[in-house]
């Protein structure tokens, strides 16, 4: 099939936001408010982005309900939960910044629960040393989204919806400024004209059979910035959950949030024990409860109990579970239990846990105030992705930002419940500032080279022209199959070359797919479309596991099970260089001696004071 | 693909810019899809409601039996009669305290009483959805179709009256507290003191209901407290609006309760007043 | 296992028919579930909108049965039937099979004036009590899943109220605005004689179709019913207002304010009935 240029739809933007979910939203009200013409691409609806379905909270050291913490205090919990592979400016900016943006969002209309005297409540989680989630029940990223859907509608913001980009044009001096994609509901391209381009596109776990994200969450950013030209880095780093629903099969995945065990939930195996008292690392020892008795105080009072290993960063706890369930004492479906029924009161988890109680009644069947829940890890979130410039959110490409999930090193190697939600808005601002500033310092138009476009198009529409050719379908459920069981939460070098050898053949098999039909809103063609995006970030991810001889975070080596303090030192980045994909280590940026010295009072588990 | 759309002469306010008269998907002229028994509501909402309609008319027209006097040493009046208001209650109801009698009126007093309780009823935010679904099929059930043509809902005349629903609240009100005197007035047997019969409890149990299900209206619950944006502000109001909330919440339990009861209670009235059943003495 | 066959409309604007589809059942599983097993093995380009299959996005909405519903949440063992129909959404414009335009929906969200909350306290944060911000957080449970929309007979049965009417959805945004106990405007005017609130004859569908079970009806449309009768039906309220001088915005003052005036974008330009061959945007 051949494409003309009249047959592409061309519009022109100042900044053009790909990804509608928080990051992007806040990116694109950023520019807007600058004067500058902004468009936002969903990939879905609008305000339908996999934001939504973030529950917990979004973290932030306000310290209204423990006046103790501060920034300092965010910032260690985050690059020590991130296993010291943290981009420092970025972990720094995050926990300084947090405050402002989440009290931004209630200036603008959310409503988070509230404590006695009017502030923010905030809740506990994993790996926070204090409570310190903003919440609003377990519907956090909706209310999110929500405020910033509406604040982005009141500052007029050209919204694209169900349009999917499948490419980033730079022009001759290796510029990105345009996108090439097509519109669903006809199939019609549309060429987006734009001086700068933030990528916010979110997450890769589609790529695996359970995971916890909708079905936008293709790595589409990830694959666009690669194939522009841009470094990534820390691929090999995913989160898997490790509290998903594992029964009934079809909602496997499903996401269960720490909010469960913040609020008194605790983990128990088929033996009903708390295993978690065994698993605690050395590095948390002594924040840690030792009993279940300290355990169940802290709840109540932080200061003279410590907190309940349930609430270890989730890698420590997806591991735990994994190694129970491998050992025989799991749940009848192959999880663990998490029991909150025994713990507290119906009424409270009613009002705590809302939408967690009506998950479980209406697609389980099983009442969370009567009966605990069978959980188990489930692939969540990307820690790797673009390397970022921290203060602007600048790619390695010129013209091409990047904030959110698709953005890598300010989670490190693990990423805290509740600093993805405090990440979007952080980083959305400053991409959005970035982006209005390098569009405003371009002077006259941009021109993106329109072979790119055609070819791009022509590209996209070959799976019609093929006859007989595999369903897209087919080779999707077999790349979830092969990520899930070689590229899990335990890899081993056999497994991942094994890995690297299927995927090259799903590529094979997705360059000869074939699909009937028209373009109209043709899922089936959709997702041939999504599979290269697929495809590529799992060879990514792949790849970078291969590398990384040692296991951190995210990312378990059963091969390597000890971290390698000489890994801890360097990002593995990924580039395309002259048609060729390279994995290499380079040195991570030097934390200032500062921010170095808030470490070293590690082992006394005394927090770091702010000073004034 | 133009289709037409029929002017229904609505022009409240400017037109928002939406796209209208493009095709929509579905099988074409379906009523519904609906596999329920969806029609078994609203019939049941027409018969009861019927029902209620001819026994309430049959009764305000008959102008007698509606008082147990001091001749079977009772002081019983139907809450459809009361307060009575009319010349002939001077004859039937005399020795009732609470008889204002209006020499004017020479018809049944049940006439002019319930207007009030019916314009309350009528404008009540619940039975506006009963009626509404049953007698006007509009809609009769969700997703089954509209039984009309064209569809202003409550912006002209006359169903923009429903807005005054407040004030039938107040009269209402004014209501119960008559029927409340009733029901204490029935504790006084004349000649025998004080005591305690059948018909004692049913006009007490009456005018329970209906202060139920006054205050849990809509209405009620907007002017307690609704109206408010800052609860914290106005304790009172806010422990008000909190104790009509659940009510609210059975608004059309109530409705239906209360309706049937008082129908009951003035057929035991009227059983008993005109000598078919004995008002048993409990104490 | 038993069988069980899914009749599903398919088709585009210029029209469709019911097609059968025979599949085993399989336990556990929700509409959306067979619906992906149809589209993986029977009808790879069958049409249907879906994201998060949490109930947590909306974005799944078709009517079941002739139930409008999500088909994520609805699980196959709650429908009696071993023929099962599945519709698109009816008061919307068909797009391609389950798909349909709800653009109607984004358009009526430009009408409505942001959030304007009042001066912040000294230290620039603000201050509320959790028993002043329950009601609005009903209504922020909100996923847009429109079934409300697509439920409501004013706009359902009557298409030319589109015109004239916001819909369930926005009621409950206005009434999460009026409610806010921070914010500083009156909408009620707009609700009264732009965005339709007369229309709405309480008739409660959209509270029985909503997935988050938010008591749309008696939270959200009634209680802005009689905010509406304070401001312009009710001769007391009036009275009061005049003499304490209190002034009501009109209805041109707030809608001044509304994104569509204030931040244009392409969807206000729309023509107010524009139908064109294609019937595409």
């Amino acid at each position: 099939m051949d494409v003309n240029t009249e047959d592409i739809l061309t519009q022109s933007f100042d900044v053009l936001v790909i990804g509608a979910g928080g990051a992007g939203l806040r990116a694109a009200i950023e520019s807007r408010s600058r004067g500058l013409s902004t468009a936002v691409i969903c990939k879905s609806l609008y305000g339908k982005a996999h934001t939504v379905m973030a529950e917990g909270g979004v973290a932030a050291a306000l310290g209204n309900v423990y006046s103790e913490d501060n920034w300092k205090v965010h910032f260690r919990d985050t690059v020590r939960g991130g296993k010291m592979l943290n981009n420092w400016r970025m972990a720094q900016l995050h926990a300084q910044e947090a405050p402002d943006r989440v009290l931004e969002l209630e200036a603008w209309g959310a409503l988070f629960d509230r404590t006695d005297d009017g502030r923010i409540l905030q809740r506990d989680f994993g790996g926070h040393r204090y409570a310190r989630l903003a919440h609003v029940g377990d519907r956090t990223g909706l209310e999110m989204i929500r405020t910033l859907q509406n604040k982005a509608t009141s500052v007029g913001i050209e919204v694209f919806m169900e349009h999917k980009i499948l490419r980033i044009l730079v022009d001759a001096s290796g510029n990105a400024c345009g996108a090439l994609g097509y519109t669903r509901p006809s199939g019609q391209f549309v060429l987006f004209k734009a001086k700068a381009i933030v990528l916010a596109t979110g997450g890769i776990g589609r790529s695996w059979k359970y995971t916890s994200n909708s079905w936008e969450s293709t790595g589409d950013g990830h694959a666009l910035a690669f194939s522009a030209g841009a470094d990534m880095i820390d691929m090999e780093c995913v989160q898997f959950h490790p509290t998903g629903m594992v029964w009934p099969l079809s909602v496997r995945g499903l996401l269960v949030t720490e909010g469960v065990r913040g609020d008194g939930g605790a983990l128990l195996n088929s033996e009903n024990q708390r295993f978690m008292f065994n698993y605690i690392p050395e590095m948390f020892r002594a924040e840690t409860a030792e009993t279940e008795e300290e355990a169940d105080r802290w709840y109540e009072d932080h200061a003279s109990a410590r907190r309940t290993p349930d609430l270890l960063p989730r890698d420590e706890v997806a591991r735990a579970i994994n190694a129970e369930v491998k050992a025989g004492r799991g749940s009848p479906h192959g999880g663990v239990f998490l029991d909150i029924a025994s713990r507290r009161t119906p009424e409270y988890i009613k009002r705590r846990l809302p939408s967690m109680y009506s998950q479980f009644l209406e697609l389980a069947g099983v009442d969370i105030t009567q009966e605990p829940m069978e959980v188990g890890p489930t692939c969540h979130y990307m820690m790797g992705g673009v390397r970022v410039d921290a203060d602007t959110a600048a790619t390695t490409v010129p013209g091409l930002f990047a904030a959110g999930e698709v953005a890598g090193g300010m989670h490190g190697a693990n990423r805290l419940g509740g600093n993805s939600l405090s990440d979007l808005i952080v980083f959305g601002r400053r991409a959005g500032i970035g982006a209005a500033d390098y569009a405003e310092g371009l002077a006259g138009t941009v021109d993106p080279e329109v072979s790119q476009a055609t070819e791009t198009a022509k590209e996209a529409l070959a799976p019609f022209s093929r006859e007989t050719g595999e369903s897209p379908y087919r080779i999707h459920a077999d790349l979830q199959e092969c990520m899930q069981t070689l590229v899990g939460i335990i890899r081993t070098e056999s497994e991942l070359l094994q890995a690297l050898d299927e995927i090259s053949k799903l590529k094979e098999r997705a360059s000869k797919a074939s699909v009937q039909g028209g373009r109209e809103y043709n899922p089936a063609w959709n997702l041939a479309t999504d599979l290269p995006s697929m495809l590529a970030v799992s060879e990514m991810v792949t790849r970078g596991a291969l590398d990384r001889k040692e296991s951190r975070g995210g990312h378990t080596r059963d091969d390597y099970p000890s971290p390698d303090p000489e890994f801890a030192k360097v990002n593995l980045v990924q580039r395309m260089q002259d048609g060729t994909h390279t994995v290499q280590p380079e040195p991570l940026p030097e934390m200032p001696e500062e921010l170095k010295a808030l470490f070293e009072d590690d082992h006394t588990g005394q927090a770091p004071k702010e000073d004034h | 693909m133009v289709s037409t759309v029929e002017d229904t002469g609505v022009k409240s306010g400017t037109a928002i810019p939406v796209e209208i008269g493009k095709p929509r998907g579905g099988p074409e002229g379906r009523r519904t899809l609906r596999q329920d028994r969806w029609w078994l509501s609203p019939a049941v909402t027409v018969t009861v409601l019927t029902s209620f309609i001819a026994y309430a008319t049959f009764a305000a027209f008959q102008g007698r039996y509606y008082y147990v006097g001091a001749q079977q040493h009772r002081n019983l009046i139907s809450p459809f009669y009361s307060p009575c208001i009319a010349n002939s209650c001077q004859r039937v109801a005399g020795s009732h305290p609470l008889g204002i009698w209006a020499s004017f009126w020479n018809f049944s007093p049940a006439l002019l009483i319930l207007i009030v309780p019916l314009g309350f009823r009528l404008t009540c935010y619940y039975y506006r959805k009963a009626y509404y679904r049953s007698f006007w099929q509009s809609p009769p059930a969700c997703g089954v179709a509209d039984g009309h043509k064209s569809y202003t809902g409550e912006t002209r005349f006359p169903l923009i009256l429903q807005n005054i629903h407040r004030y039938f609240l107040y009269l209402a009100l004014l209501f119960n507290v008559v029927l409340t005197m009733d029901a204490v007035l029935a504790f006084n047997f004349p000649g025998q003191g004080i005591g305690f019969s059948v018909g004692t409890l049913v006009l007490c149990v009456n005018a329970a209901l209906l202060w139920i299900y006054t205050v849990s209206c809509h209405a009620c619950r907007h002017l307690c407290g609704g109206q408010l944006n800052k609860f914290s502000k106005h304790p009172i109001r806010y422990r008000f609006w909190k104790a009509i909330t659940p009510l609210n919440a059975r608004h059309m339990q109530l409705a239906w309760v209360s309706l049937i009861f008082v129908a009951l209670t003035d057929l035991y009235v009227r059983l008993v007043a005109s000598g078919i059943i004995h008002d048993y003495k409990i104490f | 296992m038993t069988e069980v066959t899914m009749s599903i409309w398919r088709g585009d604007s210029s029209g469709g028919s019911f097609f059968d589809y025979n599949l085993e059942r399989v336990e556990g599983e929700v509409v959306l579930d067979v619906v992906h097993r149809i589209q993986a093995t029977l009808a790879p380009d069958l049409a249907c909108r879906w994201n998060c299959k949490a109930g947590k996005c909306g974005s799944c909405s078709a009517e079941i049965d002739g139930k409008p519903s999500l088909m994520c949440m609805t699980r196959m063992d709650t429908l009696p039937n071993d023929k099962i129909t599945i519709t698109p959404m009816k008061t919307f414009p068909i797009i391609r099979d389950l798909v349909t335009d709800v653009s109607f929906n984004y358009v009526m969200a430009r009408q409505i004036p942001p959030f304007t909350p009042g001066d912040p306290e000294p230290d620039g944060t603000y201050r509320m009590q959790q028993v002043d911000i329950d009601r609005a957080q009903e209504f922020h449970k909100c996923i847009e899943c429109f079934l409300c929309q697509d439920v409501c007979h004013v706009i359902r049965d009557h298409e030319v109220n589109k015109l004239y009417y916001a819909g369930p959805r926005f009621f409950v945004r206005l009434a999460s605005l009026d409610m806010h106990p921070l914010d500083t405007v009156d909408r009620r005017e707009l609700a009264r004689q732009h965005l339709g609130l007369g229309f709405c004859n309480i008739t409660k569908c959209c509270t029985e179709v909503c997935p988050e079970h938010i008591k749309i009806t008696d939270n959200a449309i009634i209680p802005l019913k009689e905010r509406v009768v304070d401001s312009s039906y009710d001769p007391i309220a009036w009275l009061g207002r005049k003499i304490r001088r209190k002034v009501k915005y009109t209805v041109d003052q707030v809608y001044a304010l509304a994104p569509a005036q204030v931040a244009p974008t392409a969807l206000d330009r729309l023509p107010a009935t524009a139908i064109d061959d294609e019937g595409k945007s």
